[in-house]
């Protein structure tokens, strides 16, 4: 069985993305600050995205695009959510 | 789908390749740096930019081996590139806001990194956090 170069980088990037995602789950564990585990929790939604994409491609549909375009607005507004409410006590004043 | 390799196919394994390359960089710069502010510069500028590439190759394999237009991609692009930026500014802005008050790292102490800690703001102006910004704190507009 011979792998199509199409299928040879998607495999590496799977690797290459989930391997991300477990460094970044190691920070999300590790802290040591609240503001660290925020971040990785934002780099994480954009690997997840990675991912998504990545999936669309293998599998030649565009309905995964949906998905991926929901999850990068409400990992934006997560984030934001997170940062005001450490910052100001409060999420909308 | 074996044969001879079209250039679409490679040109979108290519950016394949490139992008996870850069996400991959992205989260190991999220492990390895030593303090927060040496840290957000890893996946705040090779996340988006790996992420970018990847689109773009979904954008040229859907068009290039399918000859269908997606511009789902470019949205997905567009809005992880201006959004990048403002939330590593809340998360910075965060981390200045911990730093003054004492409660940043969970009481760890971080090492500094080559920068040394943040300067403060120019004169008696502090950084806009709990209280309302005072007058000359930069990005204030009403104040200046």
């Amino acid at each position: 069985m011979t792998m199509s170069v199409l299928e040879g980088a998607l495999a590496f990037g799977f690797a290459a993305l989930g391997f991300a995602l477990a460094m970044n789950l190691w920070r999300l564990v590790k802290g040591p600050g609240v503001t660290d585990r925020i971040l990785a929790l934002d780099t994480m939604v954009i690997n997840t995205i990675g991912l998504i994409v990545l999936s669309g491609i293998a599998g030649g549909s565009g309905t995964a695009f949906e998905a991926a375009l929901l999850l990068a607005m409400v990992g934006f507004v997560g984030t934001v959510a997170y940062a005001k409410f450490l910052l100001r006590g409060d999420i909308i004043e | 789908m074996s044969g001879p390799a079209s250039f679409a196919e490679l040109l979108a394994a290519a950016l394949i390749v490139l992008g996870a390359g850069f996400a991959l960089v992205g989260s190991w710069g999220l492990v390895r740096l030593p303090s927060l502010m040496e840290r957000l510069h890893g996946p705040t500028k090779a996340s988006t930019l790996g992420m970018g590439a990847m689109l773009v190759a979904s954008v040229v394999w859907f068009q290039l081996g399918e000859g269908e237009w997606t511009t789902h991609e470019l949205l997905i692009s567009v809005f992880l590139f201006v959004t990048a930026p403002i939330s590593a500014n809340m998360i910075a802005k965060v981390h200045l806001h911990r730093l003054r008050t004492g409660e940043a790292s969970g009481g760890a102490s971080e090492p500094a990194g080559p920068a040394g800690s943040p300067a403060p703001p120019p004169g008696s102006a502090d950084w806009a956090t709990h209280e309302a910004p005072h007058q000359g704190t930069p990005g204030d507009f009403a104040g200046d």
